[in-house]
């Protein structure tokens, strides 16, 4: 099961459905069955049986998940991979040490690989769709696998499966999803 | 919170109404009207009808005009955006975007300038599940406008009803359209939805079509009872 974990700033809000929706479709088609929770109700112990989670996006102005940050600290003692989008890659920042600062991206946007990564796959240029408000200064040690002109669009645990994009996987890039959930099965 | 639903008078923008409905309060709708036929922002045919859907909904109507210059257009949405702001105190805007990242990059832009919400509640909707749902939810639509093959003129006021999606279905293998038209094949306008508190009757209307291109043209309709 791979829970996708909705960081709006409400439960059911309209921005569940646009960025939580999308990624449930890639998983779902990737043959993955899911479920979908609310990061205000991600228990304390974290989730459990999880084969992966997706931290998910939010809208443009919606960021009150950095307020409750704490809520999110079991991430950190995740048993299983993790993947961060947009909101979701700052979520995992924030909760491994790292910092966020103001930095806008809003469309189309070039995306340089700079090293091989298990999602993004080997060292190129491909576009990819932003709406973002903030960016990561990462977390001391963590591997940065993709930079656009703005900020840093893709990092990774060094040791552990736990990976963080800036980019709207989502929208044209779906094989990152895919590739994410091609990690979370069990062997 | 209050939301401004921009509002073409198709499909998208109105069961995104619906759904904003569900969750938020829509305190009014947004139009712009383009003098482009080819705009590359706002769906022309007919949404001079948008003001009659407006009030068989219920819902107040900020229009503006724009002549439908490539982004200088994008000015005129800003303009009616704020006027809603002032009109209607609106704090963030809903489209019915679906796949177009060039709307919804301008959309997204525009709100983040003047500090609101920006909702897409069908952002990369299955197609097949939202056709569905849109049918089978007491929306009633017709086709207004046909821009590729195969459509012929019959689709011109065609309602989009089961056995009209199962047409456009096969027309998703045959000729590689979309299935909710994203690609621009086809346009529609809404008659009636379940929120509506009178649905619209057409009563006068004219086609223009040619190698499949056309429009419907509706001169004159009127709201009369559910």
């Amino acid at each position: 099961m791979i829970h996708l974990v909705d960081l709006s700033w409400k439960a059911g809000s309209l921005c569940r459905d646009e960025y939580v929706a999308p990624v449930a479709r890639i998983v779902s088609a990737a043959g993955h069955p899911y479920r979908e929770i609310h990061f205000s109700e991600v228990p304390p112990s974290g989730i459990a049986d999880a084969d992966g989670i997706v931290l998910c996006g939010t809208a443009l102005k919606d960021n009150a998940f950095t307020e409750k940050i704490q809520g999110l600290a079991s991430i950190r003692d995740a048993k299983c991979p993790v993947l961060g989008i947009c909101a979701g890659m700052e979520a995992i920042c924030l909760v491994f040490g790292g910092r966020l600062r103001l930095a806008a991206e809003i469309g189309m946007t070039d995306i340089r690989v700079t090293q091989p990564d298990p999602l993004l796959g080997e060292p190129k240029t491909f576009t990819a769709y932003e709406v973002h408000s903030f960016a990561c200064e990462p977390p001391a040690g963590w591997l940065v696998t993709a930079v656009s002109d703005t900020c840093v669009q893709a990092f990774r645990h060094p040791d552990r499966p736990v990976f963080g994009v800036m980019f709207h996987p989502e929208v044209r890039n779906d094989l990152v999803v895919e590739r994410f959930c091609r990690l979370c099965m069990k062997p | 919170m209050k939301l401004g639903v921009l509002c073409s008078g198709g499909k998208d923008s109105w069961f995104a109404c619906g759904l904003a409905q569900k969750k938020e309060e829509v305190a009014c709708l947004i139009s712009v009207r383009s003098k482009n036929d080819a705009s590359y922002m706002f769906h022309t045919p007919n949404v001079h009808l948008v003001p009659l859907q407006a009030k068989a909904a219920g819902i107040p109507l900020v229009t503006v005009e724009t002549e439908g210059i490539e982004e200088a257009e994008l000015a005129d949405l800003s303009r009616a955006i704020r006027l809603a702001v002032k009109q209607f105190g609106i704090e963030g805007i809903v489209t019915g975007a679906l796949m177009s990242v060039y709307q919804a990059t301008r959309v997204q832009r525009i709100c983040r300038d003047l500090g609101l919400w920006c909702f897409n509640p069908l952002w990369y909707t299955d197609p097949n599940a939202y056709m569905e749902r849109l049918i089978g939810s007491g929306f009633s639509l017709i086709i207004t406008g046909v821009f590729s093959a195969p459509f012929t003129k019959e689709w011109l006021g065609r309602a989009i009803d089961r056995e009209a999606l199962a047409d456009l279905r096969r027309y998703v293998k045959t000729d590689r359209i979309t299935l909710t038209g994203e690609g621009g094949e086809y346009e529609t306008l809404v008659l009636d939805a379940p929120f509506f508190r009178q649905r619209i009757i057409i009563r006068e209307s004219e086609t223009e079509y040619a190698n499949y291109r056309g429009v419907l043209r509706i001169s004159r309709a009127e709201l009369v009872p559910k």
